[in-house]
C-alpha cells in the first residue's frame, strides 16, 4: 500500500520541520518527505498503485496522541466501548490515545490490559495504549504487578481517579516503575481537601450553594510528588493541571531541573466556574472548572512550556450519568471529538504557534509514554493528522462517534477539524 | 402591574419592584387568616403538589396552609412516601406529576439547582422551598416583610446575620433581597462557616458577634446544624454557644430596638439564649412564621395568573 500526500504545509515538531512538501507513506511507513515528490518520484518510488491525496491548503502533522482518555470497556459499555471511542479519536484526529484503568473491574492485571488491547485491535482504528492501575483495584493500598502489566502492554501507570493518597506507597512506585521505565500519572487531588466538592471553590460556589473542591487540594498534592519526584531521582507526570498554583509549582520544579512533565485539558483553558451557574452537569468535571486567573495561568504555562501536554480526560457518560440534579451528576466530558478544535484557538489567540501545539498533541506525549510517535520521520509509523484549518463547523453532540454525548460545547462554533486521519498508513477518518 | 415569571427559584432574579410587588400582595393576604372563616375561594380548582425530597414541618405546613386558604387542592409528597424510595430519578418524578396537571409544584431539595432542573423541564409553575445551601426564596420574602412592618422599611437599615453561612440557603436569599432592597448587610461566624469570596456578594463579614450586631436593627440568627461537628466546622457546641449565642449580654451593642429573628427551628441555648428567643420586645420569630403563610398565598396566587 503505498500513499502520495501533497502540497500540504507539513508541520512536524521532531524535524523542526514547517513548509509545504508533500510525503510518501509505503507498508504503513514513513518513506519519504520533500519538496515535489509527485514529480521527482514518479519513477521510482510511486507506481500505478499509489493512492494520491491533493492536499493543498491543509496542514499536516504526525498523528495526534491524547494520554488520557477513559474508555470505559470493561464494566460501564453504555459509557463507551473501546470501538466507540477509538472512533471518536480518529474522528477527532487522533491516531493513538491512551487508556486510564478505571473501568470495572479495574485494569490492575494482564488478563484486564490484553482484553483493552484485544478489543483496541479489534476495532482497528487507532492505536490504544491501556494505562495499568498504581495500586490493586485503585484502592491505594499494595502495588500492582508493573512488569507483568507492561509485558501485556501497558504504557503508564496511574490510579487516576482515585488518587494515591499514601506517600509512602506513591514513592516506592515511582521508584519501581522507573526501574522498568514506566511513567507514573498523578492524578494530583487530596481527597480530604476536596471531599464533597462539586465545583471549584470560590464565588460562585458561593452563590451556587455547591460545596466547594478548593484549588489547593490539587496543589498540595502536586507539591507532594514532586517532592518525592526530587527525593527518588525518578520522573512524574502531573495529569490535567486545572489552577494557578498548579502552574507555579511545575515551572519551579522545571527550573530546577526535575523530571516533571505536565498536562492540562481544552477545558482548563477555555472555560471558567461561572458557566455552572446554570446548574448544566456537562460544566461538572473533576478537576473542576476553576477562576479566570487559573485560566489566564494555564494559558501562561502552556505558552511558556510548563505545560507539555494537551490532553483531553476524555469521560464519557451516558444520559442516566448526568440527567440528575448536579449534586448526583457524574463527573467529565466527552472530549476527544472537540478537543482540537478547542486546541486551535490557543493559535488564533496567539498564546502558541503551530509547531509547539502540535508538540503538546503529538511529540511531547510520545516521548513522556516512550511511544516511537509523534514524528514523520523517515521509517517512522505512518500516523498522520490532516488539519484543515478554515473549515467552519458547530460541535453537534448527536453528531458524536464517541457514545458519550456529554459535552458542554454542544452548539459551539469552530474553525479547523481533522479531515483525514491516518493510521498505520490506512485511512481511518475520511472527512474531507 | 403584572406578574409575568413562570417561576420562584431564588431572590437573585427578582427586581426590586417585584419584591415590592410580592410583598404588598402579601398584605392584602394577611387578613385572610384572622377571619372565622379562613378560606377565600380564589384558587378554587388549582392543584398545587408539595414536592418535599427534605424533610420539613414549617416550610411545608405553611405552604400546604397557605394553599388551602385559597381553597387549592394542595397534594404532599415526601420523600419516603415517593417513588425515590424506588430509585425514580428527579426528572421521571416530574414528568409524570406533569402528566396530572397540577398548576403549581413547590419543591424542596438537599440537592442545590433542583429545582431549576426542574423548572427547565416541566410546564407548571415551580416555587424553590429550599434548595441545598443556595437559596429559600420565600423565607427571605417572609423576612423582608416581618421586617417592613416593625421597622416600616428596609432601606438603610443594618442586618446582622449571624451562624452558619456557608451551610445557609436562608443566609443567600437574605442577603441577596435585604441588599437589593437597600439594607446594609453584615456577617458573623467563625471563618469555617464563612464561604469564599462572601464578601463579593456586598456584604461585610467579621469573626465576631458584638462587631457584628454592633449598632443593628434587626439580628438573624441561624440553626446551627449539630452534625457540623463532625466535619470539623466547629470544635464544639459549648464552644459554640460561648461564643456565637445571642444573650442578654452581647445584644446590648445592638440598637435598643433591634428585632430578633430566626428561621428555625431553635437550638435553645446554642445559638440563641431561650430568654431572648422568647422575649417579646426582642424576638419576631413567630410573627415570621406568621408572615410566612401570606406570602405564600401571594406568590401561589401571582404564579396561577391572580394579579391586582
Amino acid at each position: 500500500m503505498k500513499m502520495l500526500l501533497t502540497g500540504a504545509r507539513i508541520i512536524d515538531p521532531a524535524q523542526n520541520i514547517d513548509s509545504r512538501m508533500d510525503i510518501f507513506l509505503e507498508n504503513g511507513k514513513i518513506a519519504k518527505v520533500g519538496v515535489n515528490l509527485s514529480k521527482s518520484s514518479k519513477s521510482k518510488d510511486s507506481d500505478k498503485t499509489t493512492k494520491i491525496i491533493d492536499l493543498t491548503g491543509m496542514i499536516l502533522v504526525p498523528g495526534l496522541i491524547d494520554m488520557h482518555t477513559h474508555l470505559r470497556e470493561p464494566g460501564y459499555e453504555y459509557k463507551e466501548t473501546i470501538a466507540s471511542g477509538s472512533a471518536a479519536a480518529v474522528a477527532g484526529g487522533f491516531t493513538s490515545i491512551a487508556c486510564m484503568p478505571n473501568t470495572n473491574p479495574i485494569n490492575d492485571n494482564r488478563s484486564i490490559t490484553e482484553f483493552i488491547r484485544r478489543k483496541a485491535a479489534e476495532a482497528a482504528l487507532a492505536n490504544v495504549y491501556p494505562v495499568g492501575a498504581i495500586s490493586t483495584d485503585s484502592a491505594g493500598l499494595k502495588l500492582t504487578e508493573f512488569w507483568d502489566l507492561k509485558e501485556a502492554g501497558i504504557v503508564a501507570l496511574s490510579d487516576d481517579g482515585q488518587p494515591v493518597m499514601n506517600a509512602a506507597l506513591m514513592r516506592r512506585a515511582m521508584e519501581y516503575a522507573s526501574s522498568l521505565q514506566l511513567p507514573v500519572i498523578s492524578h494530583c487531588e487530596d481527597t480530604n481537601l476536596s471531599a464533597d466538592g462539586l465545583m471549584n471553590e470560590g464565588y460562585y460556589s458561593t452563590i451556587l450553594g455547591l460545596h466547594g473542591i478548593p484549588g489547593v487540594a490539587e496543589e498540595v498534592m502536586i507539591a507532594r510528588d514532586i517532592l518525592i519526584a526530587e527525593f527518588t531521582g525518578t520522573p512524574v507526570h502531573i495529569a490535567h493541571v486545572s489552577t494557578a498554583g498548579s502552574v507555579r509549582l511545575i515551572r519551579d520544579a522545571k527550573k530546577r531541573g526535575l523530571k516533571v512533565t505536565a498536562e492540562t485539558a481544552p477545558h482548563y483553558f477555555t472555560l471558567t466556574d461561572e458557566a455552572l451557574q446554570s446548574y448544566d452537569t456537562n460544566f461538572k468535571i473533576n478537576p473542576p472548572l476553576r477562576s479566570k486567573q487559573d485560566v489566564v495561568a494555564i494559558k501562561e504555562g502552556l505558552a511558556d512550556g510548563t505545560i507539555d501536554v494537551i490532553a483531553c480526560d476524555h469521560a464519557p457518560h451516558g444520559r442516566t450519568d448526568k440527567e440528575v440534579e448536579f449534586e448526583y451528576a457524574a463527573n467529565g466530558i466527552s472530549g476527544l471529538e472537540t478537543s482540537l478544535g478547542l486546541s486551535l484557538n490557543l493559535i488564533s489567540n496567539k498564546i502558541i504557534n503551530w509547531p509547539e501545539l502540535i508538540a503538546k498533541m503529538s511529540l511531547n506525549p510520545a516521548r513522556i509514554l516512550n511511544l516511537t510517535k509523534g514524528t514523520l520521520e523517515t521509517g517512522a509509523d505512518a500516523d498522520i493528522t490532516v488539519i484543515d484549518p478554515q473549515v467552519k463547523w458547530t460541535v453537534d453532540v448527536q453528531a458524536f462517534r464517541s457514545r458519550g454525548k456529554n459535552s458542554p460545547f454542544h452548539g459551539r462554533k469552530m474553525q479547523g477539524k481533522a479531515i483525514l486521519t491516518i493510521v498505520g498508513g490506512e485511512i481511518k477518518y475520511d472527512d474531507r | 402591574m403584572k406578574f409575568e415569571r413562570k417561576d420562584i427559584l431564588g431572590i437573585k432574579e427578582l427586581s426590586v419592584d417585584e419584591i415590592n410587588f410580592i410583598l404588598e400582595t402579601a398584605e392584602s393576604f394577611l387578613e385572610v387568616s384572622t377571619r372565622k372563616i379562613k378560606k377565600v375561594p380564589t384558587l378554587r380548582g388549582k392543584t398545587i403538589i408539595n414536592l418535599f425530597y427534605e424533610a420539613s414541618t414549617r416550610t411545608r405546613t405553611s405552604f400546604e396552609i397557605a394553599g388551602k386558604r385559597l381553597s387549592a387542592d394542595t397534594i404532599n409528597i415526601s420523600s419516603s412516601t415517593s417513588s425515590v424510595v424506588k430509585g425514580e430519578t428527579l426528572i421521571d418524578t416530574a414528568r409524570n406529576l406533569e402528566a396530572m396537571n397540577p398548576d403549581v409544584i413547590v419543591i424542596r431539595h438537599s440537592a442545590s439547582g433542583a429545582p431549576h432542573l426542574l423548572a427547565a423541564l416541566v410546564k407548571q409553575s415551580i416555587i424553590n422551598a429550599g434548595d441545598g445551601a443556595h437559596e429559600h426564596p420565600t423565607q427571605a420574602l417572609l423576612d423582608m416583610m416581618t421586617i417592613k412592618e416593625h421597622k416600616g422599611k428596609i432601606a438603610g437599615l443594618k442586618v446582622a446575620i449571624i451562624g452558619d453561612i456557608e451551610h445557609s440557603r436562608v443566609a443567600r436569599s437574605n442577603i441577596y433581597g435585604l441588599s437589593k432592597m437597600g439594607a446594609n448587610v453584615v456577617l458573623a461566624g467563625p471563618a469555617t462557616m464563612m464561604p469564599r469570596n462572601i464578601e463579593q456578594m456586598g456584604v461585610k463579614v467579621f469573626n465576631k458577634t458584638e462587631e457584628a450586631i454592633e449598632d443593628a436593627d434587626v439580628i438573624m440568627m441561624l440553626r446551627i446544624q449539630l452534625e457540623r461537628q463532625k466535619q470539623s466546622i466547629f470544635p464544639s457546641l459549648r464552644e459554640y454557644s460561648q461564643h456565637y449565642c445571642l444573650n442578654r449580654n452581647n445584644i446590648k451593642t445592638a440598637k435598643k430596638d433591634v428585632i430578633v429573628m430566626h428561621p428555625g427551628p431553635i437550638n435553645r441555648g446554642v445559638e440563641i439564649s431561650p430568654d431572648i428567643a422568647d422575649d417579646p420586645s426582642f424576638s419576631v420569630i413567630l410573627d415570621q412564621v406568621n408572615k410566612g403563610v401570606a406570602v405564600r398565598m401571594a406568590l401561589l396566587y401571582l404564579l396561577t395568573g391572580g394579579s391586582e
